[in-house]
């Protein structure tokens, strides 16, 4: 048989053919593989490498330290402390976590339940992520920690920022604090700092109100990471900006004065430059300690602070309504001098009492005064005094005098969530009750009672008013970041010299002269002395027969139904300089501890003398008027 | 290609005669791709020879000696060794499920010294050799007939099954191509290949509900789905499609491929490698790449012809189908056009087993190549 037969050739001829045709199958595979190349790779290259770079390289914010607060003279009132903590990497700890945590617990003290939190911790995270073991480490704790670092494997020493406020609560309703970023503010903000796990931001005050300044610009790093998320290397760096600095016009000296003084009640008090608005001291008490907000706070502290009647949480200068009481004359005594009403021969016979429309409304003293003029009504703050002569000038021009001492819109100080008070007018009332204005009403309101309020905010702007005769107006920050905050020069205030020198004259008469309603809390160094007007702001609602009755006495009644106790006041008599208010709530008693804090604090004030004092920041007369600062004035003129 | 044929005409070759007779340009070829390989382990190593690239180097060398060992055999005597052969990775096959190790969720290898040992890899070489030498007797006719057609299928089938069991979808898909191939050179009727095709076509939907296994479901539903999960069973694909994407014309460069760099590409040491190469070299190293693959499968193809022995026709053929199949399903799968099935590329990626077997696959071609005017009497067994 022969090896190579007909059969063969044919088998022969079916493979060559069908070969062949797998051979054609093999190509067009090879071009259905060629051309899925040239689709990735050419028609969607571009898009697929921006999706490897996606994949590659990680963005890390760096978060700049937060800017500092100062007072005028520098001492910092709000700072970054350092935080000296431990991390520890599980994978470089090459003697495992348990073991490290055992060499770590050698040097510094480690509680059973720390150690157990940071097995938790690294479990929870990647290998490579660094976890912190303990944090708020003294220095020396830290630097034993530095000096054991050779047999401590996988332990990282780092310093990270932490907000500190080395005042506590003596300065909480200026300053605000910081806390962690809520869901809301995340979701309102863009700057993708919100986002960095342990941020803080500012959640009043001052912390608030220039949170943007003292923040930063968010630096970042552009990082290679793997798949895992572990950093490979730094592919480039943005520093960011770090936090500005801002300066207060608070002299911390008479601030710690002013809050020793107040000593927790619920009550506040502002000294203030007559000349130029600068705060010098705004306390509200009692505070808490912002420090708690920072490392977050414990629902029993929250429940405390919430629940307190003398509300801790309220700052009271900004956003505490009083009914003005007697301090409110001052305005009704110049509207009445610029209504011509109160001449120098103006006259009022103060029986006690004083019968209008079939009601009786009572001086607070019982007997009366007999017959005062202007300066003796301020004085003695008599009651029918005022009912007459409010009467005579009538509310329109008591509230055109109120407006143009500031009462009854905000101050437009540099704090958040300040209130407007109220001062009433005929469209007012008609607008609100639906009811025409009553003679009665400006009674009322003619002795700092009925619908008028006000903060002591307002009160201390109002007597700086009184005692500069310019429309100045408070005024808590001088600087940011080096930068002066623009404030135009206070104009005129619009009321005649005569007007203004005998309310000042009435109001040093207070104090000054025997028989003034303060005359016992006078301060008695020559050259300091202060002028001033007391108040007492009803608490109770008076029905209608109360009205007319006698008074209840203060001491008999439940804390919270005693009067409001008010002072206003400004020294020295002659060219003020300072103005004050105080306000202890339900406080009005005899022994007026409002005033004597009042009388302490400004005689403090007077003899330390901040505003003559160098500040801390640059300054010049001129250059606060000016809108854009001191260099840019002088370049300008 | 023919470099002397009087000496390949010569019914017996002195060993210098093979060693001369052996393509050695294929053999630089095939060494080039090799190099390819071993470069982008040292490559998606982090530029380091540990762990891969230096394993493989020794798994390359080992493989050339067996190459040469294998093509100075004479085809005759691989003839004799197709059963045994194709019984030894039978018995290989079964042992792997009694005293296998678990890897990947599959057991897949045997301990064999440094080696761990793939029987299903071996398998694939043997079954082609049985096949070659069980069609090498059989007429057209004969293929065409129940009983010779019912043993071929048979000998597919059952390691086909074991592969199955491991549970190995891609070697089974395979070795089910690769014999069905051989049925097919060796002229089985289209009355049989028709009706078949469409049975299978029907029969899918019911596999889909019976027979695949839970991950390998996923698998397809992944492939069909993968933006769905791109984070969890999409990942591969994604990442292997933005890898190869990302290359470009050009490429990254080599050592500068960041998805394998940084471990967004899975396993890409083993079957992964060619996303990697594409995206270090881009659309013009790739196209390189699949040209030297054509060229070894023309060669393959052109030896088969060649060849005056249906045994070593379709045994050559056999051979490079294997080889192309895996390119084939590999190529598709890491460039998303089939669901991700675990096999490797022949020649690129990491693997001592896989290397070997490929090479001995190139030795037996050699030896097709260099003995192709051998002829082999119909009823012969071969000639040990």
């Amino acid at each position: 048989m022969p090896l190579f037969d007909k059969k063969d050739k044919s088998r022969y001829a079916t493979f060559s053919r069908r070969a062949v045709g797998l051979g054609g199958a093999m190509t067009a595979v090879f071009a259905v593989l060629a051309g899925r190349l040239y689709q990735l790779q050419i028609r969607d290259g571009d898009q697929y490498m921006v999706e490897a770079e996606d994949n590659r390289v990680s963005e890390r914010l760096i978060a700049p330290p937060r800017g500092r607060i100062l007072d005028r003279f520098g001492v910092e009132l709000a700072n970054s402390r350092r935080n000296y903590r431990v991390l520890l990497v599980s994978e470089q700890a090459t003697e495992g976590v348990a073991q490290a945590l055992d060499q770590i617990g050698k040097v510094i003290l480690l509680s059973d339940q720390q150690k157990k939190k940071v097995m938790h911790d690294i479990a929870m995270n990647r290998k490579f992520v660094p976890v912190p073991v303990v944090e708020n480490l003294t220095w020396e704790e830290f630097s034993r920690v530095n000096l054991h670092l050779p047999y401590l494997p996988g332990v990282q020493p780092d310093v990270g920022e932490s907000r500190d406020y080395p005042f506590g609560a003596e300065l909480v309703h200026i300053l605000g604090y910081v806390a962690s970023v809520s869901e809301q503010e995340l979701q309102q903000s863009d700057d993708p700092l919100m986002s960095l796990p342990g941020m803080r931001i500012g959640k009043r005050g001052i912390e608030k109100q220039f949170d943007k300044d003292i923040r930063g610009r968010a630096g970042a790093s552009r990082v290679e990471v793997n798949a895992y998320g572990r950093i490979i290397r730094e592919l480039g760096k943005d520093p960011g900006e770090i936090g500005e600095d801002v300066y207060l016009t608070i002299d911390r000296q008479v601030q710690q004065l002013a809050d020793q003084k107040l000593d927790g009640e619920s009550a506040a008090m502002v000294v203030m430059d007559v000349n130029n608005g600068d705060i010098l001291a705004l306390s509200s008490t009692p505070g808490f300690d912002p420090n708690w907000f920072n490392v977050g706070l414990s629902g029993a502290q929250w429940q405390g602070l919430t629940a307190d009647d003398h509300k801790p949480l309220l700052n009271k200068v900004t956003s505490g309504i009083y009914p003005p009481g007697s301090t409110f004359k001052t305005a009704v005594a110049l509207a009445a001098v610029e209504a011509g009403i109160a001449t120098p021969s103006y006259r009022v016979n103060c029986p006690g009492v004083f019968v209008f429309g079939g009601h009786e409304f009572h001086c607070w003293r019982p007997h009366g005064h007999g017959t005062l003029d202007l300066e003796g009504g301020i004085k003695n703050s008599c009651d029918v005094f005022f009912y007459q002569t409010a009467h005579r000038v009538g509310i329109d021009a008591i509230e055109q005098a109120a407006r143009k001492l500031g009462l009854g819109k905000v101050t437009g100080i540099e704090l958040p969530g300040e209130h407007s008070g109220l001062v009433p007018s005929r469209e007012w009332k008609q607008k609100t009750y639906k009811q025409p204005w009553q003679q009665g009403d400006t009674l009322s309101v003619g002795i700092g009672q009925g619908y008028v309020t006000v903060t002591p905010l307002q009160l201390v702007q109002q007597a700086a008013r009184l005692a500069s005769g310019k429309q100045v107006v408070p005024r808590l920050v001088h600087s940011v970041g080096g930068k002066a905050v623009p404030r135009p020069e206070a104009a005129k205030l619009d009321f005649s010299d005569e007007a203004l020198t005998r309310v000042r004259s009435g109001m040093n008469k207070v104090m000054n002269e025997g028989g003034g309603s303060a005359f016992n809390w006078r301060i008695t160094e020559p050259g300091f002395e202060m002028a001033g007007k007391t108040g007492t702001a009803q608490v109770r609602v008076y029905s209608e027969g109360q009205h007319g009755g006698p008074i209840t006495k203060n001491s008999a009644l439940e804390w919270k139904l005693r009067d409001h106790a008010l002072f206003i006041g400004f020294a020295p008599v002659i060219d003020p300089k300072y103005a004050i208010v105080s306000i202890i709530e339900h406080g009005a008693t005899p022994a007026h501890p409002h005033v004597q804090m009042a009388r302490d604090v400004m005689l403090f004030c007077q003899q330390r003398d901040p505003a003559k004092l160098p500040p801390a920041y640059p300054v010049s007369q001129a250059a606060d008027a000016a809108p854009l600062g001191p260099k840019f004035a002088k370049a300008g003129e | 290609m023919v470099l002397r044929p009087y000496a390949a005409a010569k019914r017996t070759l002195s060993f210098a005669d093979k060693l001369l007779e052996v393509n050695w340009g294929l053999v630089l070829l095939i060494a080039l791709i090799a190099s390819a390989g071993i470069a982008m382990l040292y490559s998606v190593a982090g530029g380091h020879f540990q762990p891969w690239a230096l394993k493989q180097i020794a798994h390359f060398a080992l493989g050339l000696v067996v190459l040469v060992l294998a093509s100075v055999i004479d085809v005759r005597v691989w003839m004799s060794l197709a059963y045994p052969a194709y019984g030894v990775a039978l018995l290989l096959l079964v042992a792997v499920d009694v005293a296998g190790h678990v890897g990947l969720g599959a057991q897949r290898w045997i301990a064999l010294g440094p080696l761990d040992l793939q029987p299903s890899e071996l398998m694939k070489i043997a079954l082609v050799l049985a096949l070659s030498r069980f069609l090498h007797g059989k007429n057209i006719e004969d293929v065409s007939r129940p009983g010779p057609l019912a043993i071929g299928l048979g000998m597919i089938a059952i390691p086909a099954v074991f592969v199955v069991l491991q549970p190995n979808l891609g070697t089974t898909l395979i070795i089910v191509m690769d014999g069905c191939s051989l049925l097919f050179l060796a002229g089985l009727s289209w009355w049989w290949i028709l009706p078949t095709l469409g049975g299978v076509a029907a029969a899918a939907p019911l596999a889909w509900r019976f027979v695949l296994h839970d991950y390998q479901k996923a698998r397809v539903e992944t492939f069909i789905h993968p933006e769905a999960d791109a984070l969890g069973k999409g990942w591969n694909i994604t990442q292997a499609k933005i890898a190869i994407g990302s290359g470009g014309v050009a490429g990254k460069g080599f050592l500068n491929g960041t998805q394998s760099r940084l471990n967004f590409l899975p396993e890409s040491q083993t079957d992964f490698i060619w996303t990697s190469f594409c995206e270090e070299f881009g659309f013009v190293g790739a196209m390189a790449l699949l040209v030297l693959f054509a060229v070894v499968i023309f060669y393959g193809v052109q030896t088969a012809m060649s060849a005056r022995s249906q045994f070593g026709r379709l045994l050559a053929m056999g051979i490079i189908l294997n080889f192309f199949f895996y390119i084939m399903v590999n190529g598709l799968m890491v460039m998303g056009l089939i669901p991700v099935v675990g096999i490797p590329m022949p020649l690129l990626s990491y693997g001592g087993s896989a290397m070997l077997t490929v090479m001995l696959g190139f030795g037996i071609l050699m030896s097709v190549h260099i003995h192709r005017q051998v002829e082999i009497p119909r009823h012969s067994g071969g000639i040990i």
